[in-house]
This record gives C-alpha cells, sequence and structure tokens, in this order.
C-alpha cells in the first residue's frame, strides 16, 4: 500500500503501544486531582499527623493529687511529681472533686497521701500511697501508671540517699530498648507508614481505574486494537508504580530529612523491598478491578481487603505475636506484614538479611501470584 | 495495492456460517443470534438493519473477536475469530456504538494514543493526522479534552481514532447516532472516500435508512434472525407500485390528515414528507381507491423495511391512546405562551455557548430545536430546565423560572436529556415506579400508569432487566415513559428519536401528536430532518445563535433558489446552516 | 404530609435498590463488617501475649531459676531460647526471634545474698518501641513480685511505703475493652461514609442527577432520601456491632441504651453529612471515594482510637474538634464500660449534631449549585 502510515511497524510495535498506554495513565493521572490528592496531599498529610501529632508517648499527662498530710515528706513526694516531665498535677482538696474530674476525662489518676502518711513512715509500718487511673484507655492506663511507678521509685531512692540508707530492691532492672533508645513512636509510626500509604497509591488508584475503564466503555475499543492484553496490564502497572515510587521517595524524605527518622540500613534495600510490595499491591488493585469491573464494588472492596489490613493487621501499630493463631494465620496473606517488618528493620537497625531476605521473598511470591492471577482474570473478550 | 492483493486469497472479508449466540439471564439464556449466515464482499458496505434489540451490535462484537458464538464459525479477513482474534484485531478498526474516548485527555492526544497502539511510524503521522483533520474538522479542537467536545464532534474523533492507520476491515456500531445532519454527511463521504481510494471493506449498522440506501449490501437482522439480504434495489423492488404522495389540501392540518391517512385500511404507512403525506399500501390494496388524491412515487428503502417489519412487530402496534383529559384541568389560553424566552444568554469562560436567543411557544404546539452539535441546543434546553443559571436575560416555564420555582412547578413539566439518565442498575419496572412516584403518583393510578407504560413503549419483555443492558432504542423509550408518566403540560424532549428504530419513532411521533392535540406543549430536538416536518414551528441554532424561526413551510422557502425550487427540510437546514458559515468566514 | 413520606419512602426505596440490588455490592456491604470485626477484635489490642523471650544467664543458682520461672510461667512471656553466649542477643533479636532478653549476670546471686543491690539486665528490640515498653512493664512487674517473694522469705525490710493501685472501670487494663467498642465507630464510619460519598457522584457520572433534580421533589426531601439509606444501614452494622460486642467479647455495657443509641444516631448523622457533602463536590465515582478517603483517613487517625487526643500537641487537638468520631469514641467507651449519664455526655452530642447539620445544608445547597 503506497497510503502513508498504513504501515504497521514490526518488531518496535510492541514498545511504541506501551508507551502510547502509558503516556495515557499518566495524563489521565495528572489530569485528575483526585488521584494526584491520594498519591502526594495524603501521604504528607499522615506524615504531618504521626509525625508532629499522634504519639503514643505520654508528656504532661494530667492528674490529680491530693495530699491529705501536711508534712513535709509528703510535700516532698508531691514535688517529685511535679518536677517530672510527664505529669501536670493538678491539687484537689477531697476525693469527690478529684473522681468527678476523672469521670469527665480531665485527669487520668489520681493520686493520693492520706493524713497518716508520714506517721506510718515514721513508725515504719508501710505507709499507703492510693494510686487510681482511669483503665478505658488500658494502654494509656498501664502507661500512666508505669510513669507513676517510675516517679514513685525515684523519690523512694532520693529518700534513701538522704537518710543514707540503700532502699533499692534485692533485684532492679537495667534496662536497654535497642535501635530506639530515646524511645520515640514516631521512629517506628513512620516507616510503618509508608507501607500504609504505598498501599493507597498501590491497591486503592489502582482498584479504581481498571473497573473504571469497564464502566466508561473505553475499554471496548482499545481491545479491538492490537494492544495485547498483557500490554493494557503492564502500561497500568509502570504508571502507578512510577506514582508509588514518588509517594515513596516523598515520604522516606520527609521521614528522614523532617522527621530524624535514622535510616541506619541502605537505600537500596529500601528502594527494592518498596518495589517487591509496589507489585503485589498493584496486583491486589489490579485483580479487584478486574474481577469487580464495578468502581463502587472496587473502592469498597479496596478499602476493606487492603487498606484496613495494612493498618490493623501488619504489624504497624499492634503486636503480630500477641494475636490469636487464627488472626496471625490472616496476617500471612497481608503483604503489608512483610513490608512493615523490613521497613522498621531497615530504618531502625540496618540491613539484616535475616530479616529482609525471608520477607522479600513472602512479598515475591504474593506479587508473582497476584499478577498471575491478574493475568488469568484479563481477556480480551467482554464476557 | 496490497490489500487488494490480500482480498484476493479470501474473495470475502467477512463469513458467518450458521452462528448462534445467547447469553445468560437470570435463570434462563437468551438468544441474541440464531443461526445467522451473511457474508461481506471486499470492498463493499455492508449494512446491518434490524429494529432495536435485533442483535445487531453482538454481531459486530463477534466479528471483532470480543465475543465467542455458541455455534456456527465466522471467517473475518481469512482468520477464525475464536481461534485468532488478535490477528483479526490487528486488521480490522472497530468504532463501538459508546466510543472509548479519553474524556480527559485531548483530541490530540487520543490521536496519539490510537496511533501508538495502531503502530503507526513517527514520522506516517503527520500528514494522516492533517487528512483526518481535515475530513473531520477538527482541526481547531485538538488541545481540547474530548469530553468537552459535543456529541457529534466526539463521533467524528472516534472514527478519526479508528482510522489513524487505515484498516482493512471497518466495523461501525451506529456510528451516527446523535450526530447532525451535516456532521452527519461529512461523516459518509469520510466513509465513501475510504471506500473508493482505499478498497476498505465496511460492515455498518444504522438507524437511518436513508444511510442504508447508500449500502452495496443489506443484511435485515430481526430478533437475531436474518430476514433477507440485498441490494436496496432487491429491497424496493418488492414494494414497488405501491408506494404514493397524498397531496396536503386546504386547512386539513397535515398531521391530522397524516393521522387519517395512517388509520385508512390497505395503508401500511404513512409519514409526512414536506408538504405532502408519503404512503405505502397493503400487497393486498395495490389499486385500492381513498378519498383523498394519491399519486405514485419511486419507493425508498425505508418502505421495504416498514413493509417487512409491520407485520411482525406485534408488541407495540395495537397501543391505546393515552387520554390525559384528567390533568389538562382547564382550557388553557392557546395565545398565552407557556414557554418566555428573551435575550437569554449563557457564557462559559470566554465562550457563548447561548448568545441572545429569544423566543415563546405556545400551548399546544409542537416547538422544534435543531442545529448542528454543539449549537448551544442542550445549553438552552438546561436552562429552561433549571439545571443551569443564565449568565443573562429572562425565561419563564409556565410562568415561573425552574431554577427558582417552588417544586410543584416541576409537577407540570415532563424532561427527557439526550444522554441516557435512568437509573442503569434499577429494573425497567423499578425505574418506572420510582419517577411515578417522584411525581407523586400512587396507589391505583400509579399501578395503571406503570402497566400502560409498559405496553405503549413495549417494554414488557424486559420489564426485569435491568435498564443499563437494554439496547439503545429501548433504553429511549424507558426514558420517554418515565417522562410522560405524569401526564406533563409540558414536555422537553432532548433526541428523543436518537438511535431508536423507524418502527418506534413513528409510534414516538404518532404519541406526541396525540398529546399535542391535547394541549400538551412539546420542545423538541432532533437531528432526524424528517421528523422535523411534525412540529408547528422550528427555530434553527447555529453557534448560539438562533438564525430563524418558523414553521417547516416557511423554512424550506427561505432556503429554496432556482436550483432547488423545492428543498427536503434537511437540505434546506444544511443550505441554511452553510449559508451562516460562509457569511461568518467572510465578515 | 403524606405526599411528603411518599417521596420519601419512592427516594429511600430507589437509593437502597441502588446499592442492594448487585449481589456483588450487597455481599461487601455485609460480609466484611462482620469478618473485620471478629479479626480485629482479636487482633488490635495493646496486651502482649508470649513475647518471644531469651534467656542468658550467666550463674544459674536457686535464686536465678527462681526468677527464670516467674517470667516463663508468666502468660505474657514465651521461652524461645536459652543462650550462652553475649554475642548471641544480638543474633536473636536481630532475627526479630526475641523480642526481650533478660540477662543474670555472673554476680547476681552473691549480691543477692549479700543484699546488695542486685541487677538484672533486660534487653528489648525497640523497632516497635511501644511493644517494647509495654513488654519492660511486664518484665518490672514480675521483679517486684520476686522482689516481695525474697524479702518475706529472707525478713528485710520493704520500702517505707508502697503504692496501692488501682483501675478503674476496667480493673484489668484489658486493652480489648478499650479497642473493640472503637472498632465499633471505625466500621460504621467507613460503611456510611462509602455509601454516602458515591451516592451524588454516581447520580452525577451516569447523568441521573439532572433527571432527578427535575422532579417535583424539593431538596429537602433528595437530601432526606439520600441520608436515610445510609443512616439506616449504619444503624444496623452498629447494633449488630454492639450485639457482638456484648454477647461474644463479653464485653459490659454498663451504660444505658438510650446513651448509646443517641450518640450513634448523631455520629451516623455526622457522618452521613460529611459524605454527602465530599459527594456533591465530587464530578465522578473516583473522587467521591477518593474524597471520602481523605476524610477518614485523617478522620480515624484523629480520633482517639489508637492514640490518645490528649497526646497531641495543642493545636492538633483543636483540629480534632471537627471529627465527629471523636465525639462517638468518648460516648461510645464512656457509655460501656464508665456507665456514663445521659447527662454527662451532652457536650458530646451536639457538637456531632452541629456538624452533621452544617454539612447536610452544604450538601443540598451543592445540589443545585455546584460549579460547572
Amino acid at each position: 500500500m503506497s497510503e502513508p502510515g498504513n504501515q504497521p511497524i514490526g518488531r518496535g510495535g510492541s514498545v511504541m503501544r506501551l508507551r502510547g498506554l502509558i503516556r495515557k495513565e499518566f495524563l489521565q493521572i495528572v489530569r485528575d486531582p483526585s488521584s494526584m490528592a491520594i498519591a502526594f496531599l495524603m501521604p504528607a498529610i499522615l506524615l504531618f499527623l504521626f509525625g508532629y501529632g499522634v504519639s503514643l508517648d505520654a508528656k504532661h499527662i494530667p492528674i490529680a493529687l491530693i495530699v491529705d498530710d501536711k508534712s513535709e515528706i509528703a510535700e516532698n513526694f508531691a514535688s517529685e511529681l511535679g518536677g517530672s516531665d510527664y505529669f501536670r498535677p493538678q491539687r484537689f482538696l477531697n476525693m469527690a472533686q478529684a473522681q468527678q474530674q476523672m469521670m469527665q476525662g480531665k485527669v487520668q489518676a489520681i493520686v493520693r497521701l492520706r493524713e497518716d502518711f508520714s506517721r506510718q513512715i515514721a513508725e515504719g509500718s508501710q505507709a499507703a500511697v492510693q494510686v487510681i487511673v482511669n483503665g478505658i484507655d488500658a494502654n494509656y492506663g498501664r502507661l500512666v501508671l508505669g510513669y507513676i511507678q517510675g516517679a514513685w521509685a525515684k523519690w523512694l531512692e532520693h529518700t534513701a540517699q538522704m537518710h543514707g540508707q540503700a532502699i533499692a530492691g534485692p533485684v532492679n532492672i537495667e534496662h536497654r530498648i535497642w535501635f530506639n533508645a530515646e524511645v520515640q513512636s514516631r521512629n517506628y509510626l513512620v516507616p510503618g507508614l509508608i507501607a500504609l500509604i504505598m498501599t493507597l497509591i498501590g491497591a486503592l488508584l489502582t482498584a479504581m481505574v481498571m473497573a473504571r475503564e469497564w464502566e466508561r466503555g473505553t475499554l471496548e475499543a482499545l481491545l479491538v486494537t492490537p494492544a495485547r492484553v498483557g500490554e493494557v496490564l503492564v502500561s497500568k502497572l509502570a504508571a502507578y508504580y512510577l506514582l508509588g515510587v514518588g509517594g515513596m521517595l516523598l515520604s522516606v524524605g520527609m521521614a528522614v530529612f523532617l522527621f530524624g527518622v535514622p535510616l541506619r540500613g541502605s537505600f537500596a534495600v529500601l528502594f527494592a523491598a518498596s518495589s517487591l510490595f509496589l507489585l503485589a499491591a498493584l496486583g491486589m488493585g489490579l485483580l479487584i478491578s478486574t474481577v469487580t469491573r464495578n468502581q463502587f464494588v472496587a473502592g469498597q472492596t479496596a478499602i476493606i481487603v487492603t487498606y484496613l489490613p495494612a493498618f490493623l493487621l501488619s504489624g504497624f501499630i499492634f503486636d503480630i505475636a500477641s494475636m490469636p493463631w487464627l488472626v496471625r494465620g490472616i496476617t500471612h496473606v497481608v503483604a503489608a506484614r512483610y513490608f512493615v517488618a523490613i521497613l522498621q528493620t531497615v530504618f531502625l537497625a540496618g540491613d539484616i538479611w535475616s530479616v529482609i531476605l525471608p520477607n522479600a521473598a513472602a512479598l515475591a511470591a504474593m506479587a508473582a501470584i497476584l499478577l498471575f492471577l491478574v493475568r488469568v482474570k484479563s481477556s480480551k473478550r467482554l464476557e | 495495492m496490497e490489500v487488494s492483493a490480500k482480498s484476493l486469497e479470501h474473495p470475502q472479508a467477512v463469513v458467518f456460517e450458521t452462528v448462534s449466540k445467547s447469553f445468560k439471564k437470570a435463570a434462563s439464556a437468551v438468544a441474541a443470534l440464531h443461526e445467522v449466515s451473511f457474508s461481506v464482499a471486499p470492498g463493499s458496505i455492508t449494512g446491518l438493519i434490524g429494529p432495536d434489540a435485533a442483535g445487531k451490535s453482538t454481531l459486530m462484537r463477534l466479528a471483532t473477536g470480543l465475543l465467542v458464538p455458541d455455534s456456527g464459525t465466522i471467517t473475518v479477513l481469512g482468520h477464525d475469530a475464536v481461534a485468532e482474534p488478535l490477528q483479526i484485531q490487528t486488521r480490522v478498526g472497530y468504532m463501538p456504538q459508546r466510543f472509548g474516548l479519553y474524556e480527559d485527555l485531548t483530541t490530540q492526544e487520543n490521536l496519539d494514543l490510537y496511533a501508538d497502539l495502531q503502530g503507526v511510524r513517527p514520522e506516517d503521522r503527520p500528514p494522516r493526522y492533517d487528512e483526518l483533520m481535515r475530513m473531520t474538522g477538527l482541526g481547531d479542537f485538538r488541545k481540547r479534552l474530548a469530553g468537552r467536545l459535543s456529541g457529534g464532534m466526539k463521533q467524528k474523533l472516534g472514527l478519526a481514532c479508528t482510522l489513524v492507520r487505515y484498516p482493512e476491515l471497518l466495523v461501525l456500531d451506529e456510528p451516527t447516532v446523535g450526530v447532525d445532519p451535516l456532521s452527519r454527511r461529512e461523516l459518509w463521504n469520510i466513509v465513501y472516500q475510504l471506500v473508493r481510494e482505499q478498497q476498505m471493506t465496511v460492515l455498518l449498522s444504522t438507524a437511518y435508512l436513508d444511510e442504508a440506501e447508500n449500502c452495496d449490501h443489506i443484511v435485515m437482522l430481526y430478533e437475531g434472525r436474518v430476514l433477507g439480504q440485498g441490494t436496496p434495489a432487491d429491497f424496493k423492488k418488492k414494494v414497488e407500485g405501491r408506494t404514493y404522495a397524498a397531496r396536503i389540501e386546504g386547512n386539513d392540518s397535515k398531521r391530522s390528515l397524516q393521522e387519517k391517512i395512517s388509520r385508512a385500511a390497505g395503508v401500511v404507512d404513512a409519514v409526512i414528507q414536506g408538504d405532502s403525506i408519503r404512503l405505502l399500501t397493503d400487497k393486498t390494496h395495490p389499486q385500492t381507491t381513498f378519498d383523498f388524491e394519491i399519486q405514485p412515487i419511486l419507493p425508498r428503502f425505508e418502505d421495504s423495511f416498514i413493509d417487512m417489519l409491520s407485520g411482525l412487530k406485534t408488541d407495540e402496534t395495537t397501543a391505546p391512546v393515552p387520554d390525559w383529559s384528567d390533568t389538562i384541568k382547564k382550557k388553557p389560553d392557546l395565545h398565552k405562551p407557556v414557554i418566555h424566552v428573551q435575550n437569554l444568554s449563557r457564557r462559559f469562560g470566554d465562550f457563548y455557548a447561548v448568545k441572545d436567543i429569544s423566543f415563546e411557544v405556545y400551548p399546544g404546539e409542537i416547538f422544534g430545536l435543531l442545529g448542528a452539535n454543539g449549537a448551544g441546543k442542550s445549553t438552552t434546553f438546561r436552562m429552561l430546565c433549571g439545571l443551569l443559571p443564565v449568565s443573562s436575560g429572562t425565561l419563564y416555564v409556565a410562568g415561573a423560572d425552574l431554577r427558582h420555582a417552588a417544586a410543584a412547578a416541576r409537577l407540570r413539566i415532563g424532561y427527557m436529556s439526550q444522554k441516557f439518565s435512568l437509573y442503569g442498575d434499577l429494573s425497567v419496572r423499578q425505574n418506572l415506579n420510582f419517577y411515578s412516584s417522584a411525581y407523586g403518583l400512587q396507589g391505583k393510578i400509579q399501578a395503571e400508569r406503570i402497566e400502560w407504560a409498559l405496553e405503549e413503549f413495549g417494554l414488557h419483555s424486559m420489564a426485569d432487566d435491568n435498564s443499563i443492558t437494554l439496547p439503545l432504542g429501548f433504553r429511549q423509550r424507558l426514558s420517554m415513559a418515565c417522562a410522560v408518566m405524569h401526564h406533563p403540560d409540558i414536555l422537553f424532549l432532548d433526541e428523543p428519536t436518537s438511535g431508536v428504530d423507524p418502527l418506534a419513532r413513528r409510534h414516538f411521533w404518532s404519541r406526541i401528536n396525540t398529546l399535542a392535540e391535547q394541549n400538551v406543549t412539546i420542545m423538541v430536538t432532533t437531528h432526524f430532518m424528517e421528523e422535523a416536518e411534525y412540529c408547528n414551528r422550528l427555530a434553527i441554532m447555529a453557534a448560539g445563535q438562533i438564525l430563524t424561526i418558523g414553521t417547516p413551510k416557511e423554512i424550506r422557502l427561505q432556503a429554496a433558489d432556482r436550483e432547488h425550487p423545492d428543498p427536503t427540510i434537511e437540505q434546506a437546514f444544511i443550505r441554511l446552516i452553510e449559508r451562516e458559515e460562509s457569511q461568518r468566514r467572510t465578515a | 404530609m403524606h405526599i411528603f413520606l411518599h417521596n420519601i419512602r419512592a427516594l429511600v426505596t430507589k437509593e437502597f435498590l441502588a446499592v442492594l440490588r448487585d449481589p456483588k455490592s450487597r455481599i461487601v456491604l455485609i460480609v466484611p463488617p462482620i469478618v473485620q470485626l471478629l479479626v480485629f477484635g482479636y487482633a488490635i489490642t495493646f496486651d502482649l501475649n508470649r513475647v518471644p523471650l531469651a534467656v542468658y544467664d550467666e550463674n544459674p543458682s536457686q535464686a536465678s531459676r527462681e526468677l527464670i520461672a516467674l517470667f516463663t510461667g508468666s502468660p505474657n512471656f514465651h521461652k524461645v531460647a536459652s543462650i550462652d553466649r553475649q554475642e548471641q542477643i544480638a543474633e536473636l533479636i536481630d532475627r526479630k526471634d526475641a523480642l526481650m532478653v533478660v540477662h543474670i549476670g555472673s554476680s547476681f546471686t552473691r549480691d543477692l545474698l549479700l543484699s546488695k543491690p542486685a541487677s538484672v539486665q533486660i534487653i528489648l528490640d525497640g523497632r516497635n518501641s511501644n511493644t517494647a515498653l509495654i513488654a519492660l512493664n511486664y518484665a518490672q512487674s514480675i521483679v517486684s513480685r520476686f522482689n516481695d517473694a525474697w524479702r518475706q522469705t529472707h525478713q528485710l525490710a520493704g520500702p517505707p511505703a508502697r503504692l496501692e493501685t488501682r483501675a478503674w472501670f476496667n480493673p484489668n487494663l484489658e486493652s480489648r475493652w478499650f479497642m473493640i467498642p472503637g472498632i465499633a465507630g471505625l466500621l460504621t464510619l467507613v460503611v456510611t461514609m462509602t455509601v454516602t460519598a458515591l451516592s451524588v457522584a454516581r447520580e452525577r457520572e451516569q447523568g441521573t442527577f439532572d433527571q432527578l433534580l427535575m422532579t417535583p421533589l424539593r431538596p429537602v426531601e433528595i437530601l432526606l432520601g439520600k441520608t436515610l439509606p445510609g443512616f439506616i444501614i449504619g444503624l444496623i452494622e452498629g447494633t449488630f456491632i454492639f450485639a457482638v460486642t456484648v454477647l461474644w467479647f463479653k464485653i459490659p455495657l454498663r451504660g444505658h441504651l438510650l446513651t448509646l443509641y443517641t450518640g450513634l444516631s448523631l455520629f451516623l448523622l455526622s457522618s452521613v453529612g460529611v459524605g454527602l457533602m465530599i459527594s456533591s463536590l465530587s464530578a465522578t465515582m473516583q473522587q467521591g471515594l477518593l474524597g471520602a478517603f481523605l476524610f477518614l483517613v485523617p478522620a480515624i487517625t484523629l480520633s482517639g482510637f489508637t492514640t490518645p487526643i490528649v497526646n497531641m500537641p495543642v493545636w492538633l487537638q483543636y483540629l480534632t474538634l471537627l471529627n465527629p468520631m471523636r465525639y462517638f469514641m468518648v460516648v461510645i467507651r464512656s457509655t460501656f464500660l464508665e456507665g456514663a449519664a445521659f447527662g454527662s455526655l451532652v457536650h458530646q452530642f451536639w457538637p456531632m449534631g452541629v456538624i452533621g447539620l452544617v454539612c447536610m445544608s452544604a450538601a443540598g445547597w451543592l445540589f443545585r449549585n455546584r460549579l460547572y
């Protein structure tokens, strides 16, 4: 045929088709404010919230303090509490007032020294300090209790030193917390968050895109072109992979440079692990999209089977080992679980291959299985 | 030439041999195609013609390898459609009914995508793009997002995307639905040119029977079976000597005359054509005498289509004439306009979609709004309906501005939008149920009206199907049913007959006529110019402005000149628009 | 009034059909919340069980064995290894085989018998520092139990004073008691938000919204029609979750049902309101869903569900005042665990009502006035 443009390109065809499809995906991403928001605004918001706001470490806990004993020794204890960074004690005259404050959630604990406190100490019969914590938030209650006990032990030590006696118990604990000596929850929350952010970009966004093509009828014309199903899928993978990498770089950058989270392992390992995880998340998103062909169902499913598990079952906040065996079993199919393990290790501990390799292998296996399923489930037929 | 050499290897471009296909629906399987056999000769245009739900789209999807037949064999360009779909897909161009343009990509980006997918060499692209842009007239819109193009432009862009590399076989599923006559003509010119110059083979389906007239070969489908095939002349031969024109005399309105004639014994079909009524007589009454004067005229393909189907289609021929006497409480003042539009404008940024238009519509009038795609008809409709705020000017519908009027004012309005806009996931019956309730119908009346709608619009057999799965023509019927069930005083119909088959269109208009007789005011847009003849008055819009307003006859006369003393309304329309465009260009 | 109810019924029926007619979306709405409640109910707890523990006893003796026995006997710990070299500590912890290593030095027994302070070294994996702190807490109470016992058997004097601790509302400090009522809030929010966030956006994307606006239905009616399905679905799911909380997880419901349901209703009102507002702003379903998500994630984070609001910086605490889930968390937890009276929660109720009404009005206004 003499007509220009009618000679199909032979070998370069696939490359050209892929390039065209990927460019199309990018243009769609760039033109839709909501996908840009999920890819870049959402990570920033989350990182800010967890980096600056949300923390499991307590400071300036409001507590109620009732000192019925006017002695010097009692005052001494009260000032020990007040001098600590952890507490913000408020004085109350009687128990009823303090209880009311606790009911309203204005104080987290009540510490009471009875009138016979100093007398009992002088007599050598063990004086009792009454401590009541609000147990509604058990974790927080335990934390508060721990801090009070710590302050208490310190006071005992001071008092003993003043009287020239060793008072510490028969056995004392010397503890060392490795990898996170300052015990800053930000140091593990922020790396874990990266798994959550990449789940959003990888699974939630892609879950919508394939379903959208079905719903809008754009796929029918696409199918009757020389494009292979594989190429359509690869183009979506490539576009959203790059978007995911963008989100990852943003998150890692903010984590290290803004929040000062140490990155003790190598960036290369982090990047490789992130790529594997992204592939698994993308596979999940595409699978949901391909199977449901409906944006409403795809979106709901993506939130339910990817986001919430990544948040709650990945070991990001809650300890997996403490879950019942059945739930622990379920966490094994949550890709985020493997990624969180790698993230926390690479950031805080370093390139520990005995942790990284098995988890990376699990991610690779999940990615392979999911992508294989996607390929099997997509065909160039309408039915 | 390479293509013709290839074509010689396999004498037929498309061969269907006893192909059957059924879809599972709930428990039962519904046959979409039943033992269909036909073939398409290379370098020819083959038209698939048939009423709504005849199985045309299914057939095209089978030919492109998107569906797999239950039995039978399909060979396309020498390849088996089941075994080698990819071989076929690299060599055909397919434009589905709803072409998948990416709406958030520009015209140029859509073209680039399809050029990449079709493997067009970069160096070959600029000349090809220029050619396509010239053919489609989209050159000025290369940077516009596809989602912002008007319906007709989208169709043209869809065709352009399909043609970035000339395919050996072009498959077009209703390519001209919702496309104005001007663009339609341009679109066909492109296709004819390709067939002529490239020896391209074309397989198409259409609801415009004048388009069918230009096909080399026609396959008539009905309920999944081939009812007949041959050249348009073969079909016309069957009704030879049975087509006449009856001149309209005296004060008889042409609509009532058309009603009268269509009910006369021995008349199969009667339609308004210019100043006369065109009629087709029964086989058994070729020489019947009528109490009006008739003159024999040449048959059209449409006559044979109606002739073949009118005997078969029983589901809607006996629909009762609706009696709306209950809703039109008091006789309206026929000289007081119900729709009043004064200096109305609508601006989007710098662009005037509607600019300074004024008109009035009186009770019982059928007022037609004609215009090219993007002329501002839908924008006008949306403003009248209160869906879009006006930029300037005043408008009253039934004495109120619907944007600010109380909800009860909308009880008097029926609205059917251009795009299918009913609940796709709800069944036909559930949609009827919902809309009748929304318009305050309840109890026995509601049940009666729903029953009436199912009957009247031939929707009984698909009452429990999800409405999104209905064929295009049936979706339009459902939309119409939802718009009229509450017996409105004023009906807004935006392209109500797009994609509807000719038979159903006749019933549509017969219904509209009956309503107008009961003083219901009807405002309608259409791209079927012969339908414009049914209107009392027409306004022709171009570029957001009204070119002219008048009765169909006045408009025809405006366009008449020495060359065409008696133009059809379609010719008149095209002439007026072209005249306007050339004026604007010189200005 | 009659026609009003008739209209509402028609709208609600239509909305329910749109959501529930497709079997896939039925499944998505019904099954996952049940599964999630059960899975998360067991998973979301800060209590540690079977913390993998390694013991490095350099000089085994009666005393050290007794101490170790206290650790291994505790349900919180699970001994995975005994080691005899310093280097093994790092190996075990790095590989995450052990979260904690108890290191008893060679001078332990001697110091103890000489009544000198004997020390036990505890090494923890701080990669999740919260878990590490909790484990340390457990270790501390085990050591103090050992100390008490040791003093008794060796007639040593105790410290001059002791702490008498008690936890109100949750005597054993079980975090499940705290978390599961929270899940009720989380799941109802997720479900109602996703149902409502798509409802208007879907109609806009499919073009049905214009058709709806053309009917004589008033915006108030359309609004109510869109509100009720999300509200009813939320109410049913909430009730189901409450039932499971009480009957399956055996968490006491100390407060009044009226209080609980007032809170739930207001919470649903506010979350449906936010969902509808997002939906009315969106042109497509994707925007609706992602918009809902953009709200959902910070809302869950800032609700006090997992981390206490009082720990947050002050500016962020003010921001949480806009979050309806924050109020519901207080209502649900204090109703379940404290048995709080209706009156004491008024300050949690009204903000939810205000958020709901403001968002609904905005949504109703946007129906007709969204920018084109």
